[in-house]
């Protein structure tokens, strides 16, 4: 089974990184952005089958490792 | 009084740590590689800077759960002293022995440069040589230095006055100018509750020797060499 895992910065914390983005977007031409967040998405491909037990254990793995939950969220999307 | 510095592939202040202590204590610490859990027994553990695992995930994220962390964190919660500057602080939050995270600096910007901090919390094993509200000159030398965690932490850290440093001007006024990488309230370093653990994002160690061209640094060694002598 193959997880994805998109993390993100949470709302209210400062994303300079997407900030930089949203003006060299800007500069080059494209208009009608009104924020840019950048964020990271990891693939795991899991040998779990059973989609409860993969969710939890992705999870656990977000909380420990993969995502830092002061600052950020994280969602995960599973593929059987 | 025996330190340990622990050694992650990728730290790269080790040896000025290393070279610091034997300055101050009179003889070498133990050089402890990351991989190895069996600590000895020691006064002091020193979590040094660098770019340990190359920053993966995020900085510090990785060797936060190397093996020797989880007996950093035991011996820290038993009260021996722990420092971790820069990367070390970093490692010191993704372990959960302080509270916050470091976040990329506000300009987007590698920052290796001196600057100034005042001494906020003297009453310490790290800071005992220096006086509260002294103006030193250190250098930060760092990519994710900018200290952020949410407004009950930060007021749970003023309230017990557990922020060690805060980035201020030459005059020691602490103002949005004197703030290097967007830091929470101009946060240079802080203290877990119990006031063992250190971290800090400048470097002490790069300032600890005339040569160096200043000794700001230096106090916070000498400190930690007085105060174990004096608890031995």
């Amino acid at each position: 089974m193959k997880a994805r895992v998109h993390i993100t910065l949470k709302n209210g914390v400062l994303d300079p990184q997407g900030k930089a983005i949203e003006h060299a977007l800007g500069g080059l031409g494209f208009s009608g952005i009104n924020e840019v967040r950048q964020g990271k998405y990891i693939e795991l491909d899991l040998r779990e089958t059973d989609e409860t037990s993969a969710r939890a254990a992705v999870e656990a793995m977000c909380e420990k490792l993969l995502a830092n939950t002061v600052i950020e969220n994280y969602e995960i999307d599973l593929d059987a | 009084m025996k330190a340990a510095v622990i050694v992650s592939p990728g730290s790269n202040c080790d040896r000025d740590v290393q070279v610091a202590l034997r300055q101050s204590a009179g003889a070498d610490p133990i050089m402890h590689w990351h991989g190895d859990p069996d600590l000895p027994y020691v006064d002091l553990i020193v979590v040094p800077g660098g770019f340990s695992y190359g920053d993966y995930l995020r900085a510090g994220a990785m060797a936060a759960h190397s093996p020797v962390i989880r007996e950093v964190v035991a011996r820290a919660n038993k009260g021996v002293p722990v420092l971790g500057i820069c990367n070390g602080f970093q490692i010191l939050t993704e372990c959960g022995l302080l509270p916050g995270v470091l976040m990329r600096n506000a300009g987007l910007k590698f920052i290796c440069r001196d600057v100034d901090l005042r001494v906020e919390a003297a009453d310490t094993v790290f800071t005992r040589a220096y006086v509260n509200g002294q103006i030193i000159r250190i250098p930060v030398a760092h990519n994710e230095g900018n200290y952020f965690a949410d407004e009950d932490t930060l007021n749970r850290l003023d309230g017990d006055n557990r922020v060690a440093f805060r980035y201020c001007t030459p005059d020691g006024e602490v103002i949005a100018r004197a703030n290097p990488n967007g830091a929470s309230r101009n946060i240079a370093g802080i203290l877990n509750e119990a006031r063992n653990v250190l971290g800090m994002m400048p470097h002490p160690e790069r300032l600890a020797d005339a040569a160096l061209g200043g000794t700001d640094g230096r106090p916070m060694f000498d400190s930690l060499v007085e105060a174990l002598a004096a608890a031995a």
